[in-house]
């Protein structure tokens, strides 16, 4: 890693998070700051759901439910136990998604390709009825309202400093991740895993592996939602939730580690624009994607960063994850 | 006698068609060995077995006096057997250079780091240029793998299974699909890695001046059984092998 670089993307890293923590200040209406807030905490799923994807090649349709597991431990502990209980709450939340992910990651990973991908989206499926039957519990379709954090998170423009900074923390560490030895091996299973037994290493035992550590960071942003919308509904579980990540990947770019954020970005952007204009917004949006794949088919990051290379000059620039 | 590898009695069937047929070697430390055979002799299978990706129907395979029937290929890898693909098997994303750093950074036992860069790990960094310049493929190293030429990816993948240190090196046809020049080539080369790195080296090969050219014995395979095996010599004018094989390439 050479230090120009090095310092280009502390630039970008800087300019970043300049732009969020301006937000609240900038904006004049709430409602702009819980929009910037969403798109930091979809950006964090999308981004942790790519590290299965786009970095290890294992389409998940379920995180959904782990989303989920974080939202409603929040959702519940606050609520029903006490507002003191926001971070014993978070720390179950991780705790439970780290156990649930550790026992459907062993059934889960024994599957390749599409079965990988079907099997995922059953359990998810299967947590999401759960969660919408077991109405004395969850609160069934009508979800748990009036969840409100305890302190000074009570205050919504604190809650927001608190989102993006757990959000570009947590990004630095996946990102640190995706640029190790252990996010190497990711990559490599991705592209060969027959030569991955053959240098010696397990091919499952790392899938196991990212598939808890991607799950951990999609109950990190279920719970902060939680605390951020103050109700959670088990859509939060649904396939539709699942969707939405794999769509941000695509649209942002999966091959660039950015790309997901960027997509969510983009799409929260679109649903909120879109959706303010016309009642059919699900169609517009729905054809926009479609001529933004067919555009962009390396997704937004990765043309743009295709466009700036061709332009330098220089076709070899490639960037890992 | 002491073995590094000793194979014994191993039998193998894809239905009824018998492709390891109780079959019997051993491999002695620091040799160099080949085995040749007509297509569909059951070589690769043969290879297949002794690295834990296919479960032999019958039979013992012992490495350092340890049983490997039953473990898997990366416990295989990791006793000390590492192992290069008739068609060449690499990452082929990934830069030449990051593609013999993963292969050094399993054998430091380094992959479950999570935290440093890759690139930052020194001692798999060397290693990883130390094999480069034994491959000659220094210019390449920036390059993603995809891009190199046929031979090119041959020899990284052959790079990859010196980037272990085996203590055992087995290669699937080394030179298939290469040019007569880049035959030539990479003839030298593996003489050269062989006494470079003190391997024991077992390869298969079709190209008949490499097989007679470095091997110090050959065995031949036909029909998923071993019908000779012995000094290059010897193999030349054995009659059941001129009749199964080589009549047919060197008359
Ligand atoms: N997994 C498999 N299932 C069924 N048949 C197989 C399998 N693998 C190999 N065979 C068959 O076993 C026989 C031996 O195959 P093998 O690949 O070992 O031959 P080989 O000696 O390496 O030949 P070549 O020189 O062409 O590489 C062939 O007839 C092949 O079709
Ligand atoms: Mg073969």
């Amino acid at each position: 890693m050479d230090l120009p670089r090095r310092y280009k993307f502390g630039l970008l890293w800087t300019a970043g998070l300049l732009v969020f923590a301006l937000v609240p200040l900038l904006m004049t209406s709430r409602y702009q700051m819980n929009l910037a807030g969403h798109i930091l905490v979809w950006g964090l799923f999308a981004v942790s759901f790519n590290m299965l994807w786009g970095v290890t090649g294992m389409l998940s349709f379920g995180q959904a439910l782990y989303y989920g597991i974080g939202a409603y431990s929040v959702g519940l502990l606050v609520t029903r136990v006490g507002a003191a209980w926001f971070f014993p709450a978070l720390g179950i939340g991780l705790a439970t998604a780290a156990l649930i992910s550790l026992l459907v990651g062993l059934l889960v990973i024994r599957m390749t390709g599409v079965y990988f991908t079907m099997l995922t989206l059953a359990f998810a499926q299967l947590a999401y009825q759960v969660t919408l039957k077991w109405r004395d519990l969850t609160g069934g379709d009508d979800g748990i309202q009036g969840i409100i954090p305890p302190g000074l998170l009570a205050d919504k423009t604190f809650y927001y400093y608190v989102v993006l900074a757990v959000v570009f923390f947590s990004i630095w560490v996946l990102k640190r991740m995706a640029y190790s030895p252990f996010g190497l091996v990711l990559r490599c299973i991705q592209q060969n895993p027959e030569r991955v037994r053959f240098i010696g290493r397990s091919v499952r035992m790392n899938q196991l592996r990212i598939y808890v550590i991607s799950s951990l960071f999609a109950a990190a942003a279920g719970a902060l939602m939680a605390g951020m919308d103050s109700s959670i509904h088990p859509d939060m579980l649904y396939w539709t939730t699942s969707g939405e990540v794999i769509l941000m990947s695509v649209l942002g770019g999966i091959n660039r580690f950015f790309g997901p954020f960027i997509g969510a970005i983009v799409l929260i952007l679109l649903e909120d624009v879109i959706g303010a204009k016309t009642e059919f917004w699900p169609i517009v949006i729905g054809s926009v994607i479609l001529v933004i794949v067919i555009l962009f088919p390396r997704g937004v990051v990765g043309e743009a960063q295709h466009l700036w290379s061709r332009f330098r000059g220089d076709s070899s620039q490639r960037s890992p994850a | 006698m002491n073995a590094l590898l000793r194979v014994e009695q191993l039998r193998k069937a894809f239905g009824g068609l018998k492709v390891t047929d109780e079959v019997s070697f051993s491999i002695r430390p620091q040799e160099i060995a080949a085995i040749i055979g007509p297509n569909g002799a059951g070589k690769t299978t043969l290879f297949n077995q002794i690295t834990g990706q296919l479960p032999p129907d019958g039979g013992r395979i012992r490495f350092e006096e340890v049983d490997l029937v039953g473990r898997s290929p990366q416990d295989i890898v990791r006793l000390g057997i590492g192992r290069s693909f008739q068609i060449a098997s690499i990452f082929p994303d990934e830069s030449v250079r990051d593609n013999l750093l993963a292969a050094c950074l399993s054998r430091l036992n380094q992959t479950r780091r999570l935290w440093r860069p890759y690139t930052s790990h020194l001692q798999a960094g060397e290693e990883a240029m130390a094999i480069l310049a034994s491959l000659g493929l220094e210019s390449q190293a920036n390059r993603p793998a995809y891009e190199l030429a046929h031979g090119d990816q041959k020899l990284l993948d052959i790079g990859i299974a010196l980037a272990l240190r085996p203590k055992l090196l087995l290669m699937d046809e080394p030179t298939a699909g290469m040019s007569p020049e880049e035959r030539q080539r990479t003839r030298t080369l593996i003489k050269k890695l062989w006494q470079e790195y003190r391997l024991t080296l077992v390869f298969i090969e079709h190209d008949m001046d490499m097989v007679f050219g470095i091997a110090e014995r050959i065995f031949v395979l036909n029909h998923g059984r071993l019908i000779a095996e012995g000094a290059p010599e010897s193999i030349r004018a054995n009659r059941d092998v001129i009749t199964a094989y080589l009549g047919e390439e060197t008359g």
